[in-house]
């Protein structure tokens, strides 16, 4: 990767992040946050997360949807979520998840 | 405000930037195993050590940091990168429109300040302490106003945690084998920030919706499948939002025309 490109990039990421921070703080007064907007943000987390950890789980390598045993991505990808579910612990479903995906990719080798 | 000069706006109480730490702590605990997944991460996407460490100082905000590695190992084109990451980061907006009445009263280079500082965690610590404003704990012993040392504090104290674990990240990902297959760690990361956001049906829904179109556009060139399914995951929990307030009131007039 060209570095002057990784550097344009992160230095434009932070400047968007930036402008974002600043918004409100330096137009207080001047607008106010659109309703749309507002209500919006609260569907920002859960879209993009899911739009990212699916395919991660499912079409590792832009493979075609695989849901079968051999894939140890997805199954546990599942057992992270129930656990983050029941817990809400992120450090231990962090943890445990990536121990299941070890153990059943040496499984899957076998 | 003190009208001397720039310096004395803030940092007026030594305890109250103390207090800020202290009440981040247990938060950096949490924090600090991030940032060195983070740095591993972008390690073994193939980032150089400086590049993966000044985007931890440049960007300072770890959702957005994750999702743009997982965009650089597969070389997405950075426009791509760059309004994803305004997508991810459009949160932080709500931060600053709540924070800004109390900073108001601040010159603009505090306010630069405060506002590169903004974060999650940094946000949820101080927005305590900024509507505290009025109580007597809101104020130094000499009665002078002391949140925005608290504020400082605990943003500093964060951002100082998350610079020294990416480095730690970044010296010792690169000493891990590819074959233990770390990469995973960043959806199951992401597992682990995304269930506790599911709190209600429309979130639930938009999660749904963007995990479906995510798939099936997952062949979409420059990666534009991540925006276009965030996109119709927020448009999803939107009208879910709609339709089910507009259920809740026709349940309460119906309710109320029989009562």
């Amino acid at each position: 990767m060209l570095t002057t490109y990784l550097w344009l990039t992160i230095i434009s990421m932070g400047v968007v992040t930036f402008i974002i921070r600043l918004s409100f703080i330096v137009a207080w007064g001047k607008f106010e946050m659109p309703p749309l907007l507002r209500r919006s943000l609260r569907y920002v987390p859960p879209a993009v997360l899911a739009a990212i950890i699916l395919p991660e789980l499912l079409r590792p390598n832009n493979s075609p949807l695989d849901l079968s045993w051999g894939n140890a991505r997805w199954i546990a990808g599942l057992v992270a979520a129930l656990l983050a579910w029941r817990t809400r612990n992120a450090l231990l479903t962090i943890l445990i998840g990536m121990i299941v995906f070890w153990v059943l990719q040496v499984m899957i080798k076998v | 405000m003190s009208p001397l000069n720039f310096d004395t706006e803030i940092f007026i109480n030594r305890s109250s930037f103390f207090s800020g730490i202290r009440a981040q702590l247990p938060i950096l605990l949490g924090v600090a195993p991030f940032g060195m997944i983070y740095g591993a991460l972008a390690r073994s996407a193939g980032l150089p050590p400086e590049i993966a460490q000044a985007m931890s100082s440049i960007v300072f905000a770890g959702s957005s940091q994750f999702i743009a590695t997982t965009l650089f190992r597969e070389s997405a084109p950075f426009i791509v990168i760059v309004l994803t990451t305004f997508v991810v980061n459009l949160r932080h907006a709500l931060y600053s429109a709540s924070l800004a009445p109390y900073v108001a009263s601040l010159s603009l280079r505090w306010k630069l300040l405060v506002s590169y500082l903004l974060t999650d965690e940094g946000y949820a610590v101080g927005i305590l302490r900024y509507r505290s404003l009025s109580s007597p704990s809101g104020r130094g012993a000499g009665g002078e106003e002391t949140q925005h040392d608290y504020y400082l504090g605990s943003a500093l104290a964060l951002w100082t945690t998350w610079q020294l674990s990416t480095a730690l990240g970044v010296f010792f990902g690169a000493q891990v084998p590819a074959s233990w297959g770390l990469d995973f760690a960043l959806p199951i990361t992401f597992i682990a920030i995304m269930i506790p956001t599911l709190s209600d049906r429309p979130s639930a829904l938009a999660a749904v919706v963007a995990a479906v179109v995510a798939l099936a556009a997952h062949d979409l060139s420059y990666k534009l499948g991540l925006i276009l399914a965030a996109l119709s995951g927020i448009t999803a929990g939107l009208i879910a939002e709609q339709f089910m307030s507009h259920r809740i009131e026709t349940v309460e007039k119906v309710n109320g025309s029989q009562g």
